[in-house]
């Protein structure tokens, strides 16, 4: 039996394609994956992301258990509301997943992928050994997010008061609760926009009434090909417990210092940098016709191999893009195959769109 | 329940094939294809004047989803094809079985138009039916 998010009746209602994700029966879209694209992209569009998993961390302990818990380092979190994007490392290195942890008034709020719950939650719990800490799922909240240039002040209108007060106030990376929401300035898609954690049983009428004013509803369709063209990492994808955190384009989420900061991973991420030869993550470019897809092959200019880990065609730049793990001597061309044709792509540094642009060069 | 057109013949591969007077047959993809795979963003059909054999690869889609072969129902020479895909392939979103036509062939063996590979619309929507479930 799949799960179902409290606003699954609502997308059935609006149209909804359902397919399983993750163990969730997920709107894929709700009827053209391309138009919820543009509404992000360009107006406002709303995604239902209650499958993803909410975590508090409570106790005295929580600040030193995430400083070793996350290979990113929470005393980086300078205020409350402040959140930080990490990779949650094996020892060896590898990503169990990626999550982003919010500074609250005294405590932390995790939020991890839904397909790596069971053994996220299992990690984390394990990892509380020695330590004065809680890790609390919290399945009594909706998630939404709502994306796009006009997504702000769109919710802010609708909610008004003391919430609107607080959106138009947020900065981006901060989120904040008001009267039982928790609302973010964060989101998964290059444009401006907000996360909101709220309570199940406010969702559907919230949700109703976003798309009254004019939001478009996004399924998660929409939602991989806005990340990828904003350059960011699907999990399972991009990386997994298999790949190095160096070698999916997430060196920047690594505090190394303080060095005496102890994470999980450290020592084996060291060895790995002074090891070199690491591959890269880098972004591909098919200008002409064509679309990349995951697994296809990478030939560099010297005859060396990679593998694109995440490949679509870009609604806004109306040609194929792809992220590649690559040899590191990776140039600015290359080549892919594609149904057994090499076909040359530039080799550029992501992101692709940000804020409705190209950016990539 | 996307919509089957009684009138066409189809493959099990969701092509569609309406035969002509005049010996020729214009293909598509089926409603119910164009609907699973989303939103289309290239058509690469066969190039005029080549040859194309009945349940081979003749062309592709790409969907923002994913790629899909396009099999010829029928054997024989292709005598045109829809220019129109390169720049709007979401035609055949909007109008598969019409607008959304992929490729005119010109039968060389009428008598391919009996083979149990092409299905009658009764059948096909079995077949689809069976997939769904």
């Amino acid at each position: 039996m799949a799960n179902k998010t409290v606003l699954f009746d609502k997308h059935v209602e609006a149209g909804a394609k359902i397919v399983d994700f993750g163990g969730w029966d997920m709107p894929i879209n709700y009827g053209s994956q391309i138009e919820e694209h543009n509404a992000v992209r360009q107006n406002a569009g709303v995604f239902d992301v209650s499958h993803m998993t909410v975590v508090d961390i409570t106790g005295d302990d929580s600040q030193i258990y995430l400083q070793k818990l996350l290979a990113n380092d929470v005393a980086r979190l300078k205020e409350d509301g402040k959140a930080l994007y990490s990779g949650m490392l094996k020892e060896d290195g590898g990503v169990i997943d990626d999550l982003i942890v919010y500074r609250m008034d005294g405590w932390y709020r995790v939020v991890v992928n839904c397909s790596t719950r069971e053994k996220d939650l299992a990690w984390m719990v394990k990892q509380t050994e020695g330590f004065s800490v809680d890790v609390n799922e919290r399945p009594e909240f909706a998630m939404m997010a709502v994306q796009g240039p006009n997504a702000r002040e769109k919710v802010a209108e609708l909610l008004g008061g003391e919430q609107a007060e607080l959106i138009r106030g947020l900065k981006i990376f901060q989120g904040k609760e008001s009267s039982g929401w928790f609302i973010a300035r964060t989101g998964y898609t290059g444009e401006d926009g907000l996360e909101i954690v709220l309570p199940n049983d406010a969702a559907p009428a919230f949700w109703q009434q976003l798309l009254d004013a004019g939001v478009v509803a996004c399924g998660l369709g929409a939602r991989d090909t806005l990340r990828l063209e904003a350059g960011m990492n699907l999990y399972g994808s991009d990386m997994d417990e298999s790949i190095s955190p160096l070698a999916a384009g997430m060196g920047w989420t690594i505090a190394w210092e303080p060095e005496d900061r102890d994470f999980l991973g450290r020592k084996a991420l060291e060895a790995q940098k002074a090891a070199g030869g690491l591959p890269k993550l880098v972004g591909l470019v098919l200008e002409t016709r064509g679309v990349l897809r995951g697994h296809q092959k990478v030939v560099a200019e010297d005859g060396s191999e990679g593998e694109i880990t995440s490949g679509t065609f870009s609604p806004t730049l109306g040609y194929s893009i792809a992220l590649a793990r690559v040899p590191k001597s990776t140039g600015d061309t290359a080549h892919v195959e594609i149904r057994g044709k090499l076909h040359a792509v530039k080799v550029v540094r992501p992101p692709f769109v940000r804020n409705g642009e190209r950016v990539y060069k | 329940m996307s919509e089957i057109r009684p009138e066409l013949k189809y493959l099990a591969s969701h092509e569609w094939l309406r035969v002509e007077s005049d010996g020729t047959a214009f293909v598509g993809i089926s409603d119910h294809a164009q609907e699973s795979m989303g939103d289309l963003v290239f058509v690469e059909t066969p190039e005029v004047g080549s040859t194309v054999s009945a349940g081979e690869e003749a062309g592709v889609v790409e969907s923002v989803k994913a790629a899909s072969d396009i099999y010829a129902p029928v054997s024989g020479e292709v005598v045109a094809i829809n220019e129109e895909l390169e720049e709007a392939p979401e035609a055949v979103n909007n109008d598969p079985y019409g607008d959304g036509w992929m490729f005119q062939i010109k039968l060389s063996d009428p008598a391919e138009l009996e083979s149990i590979e092409l299905l009658s619309a009764d059948d096909y929507v079995a077949k689809v039916e069976e997939e769904e479930h």
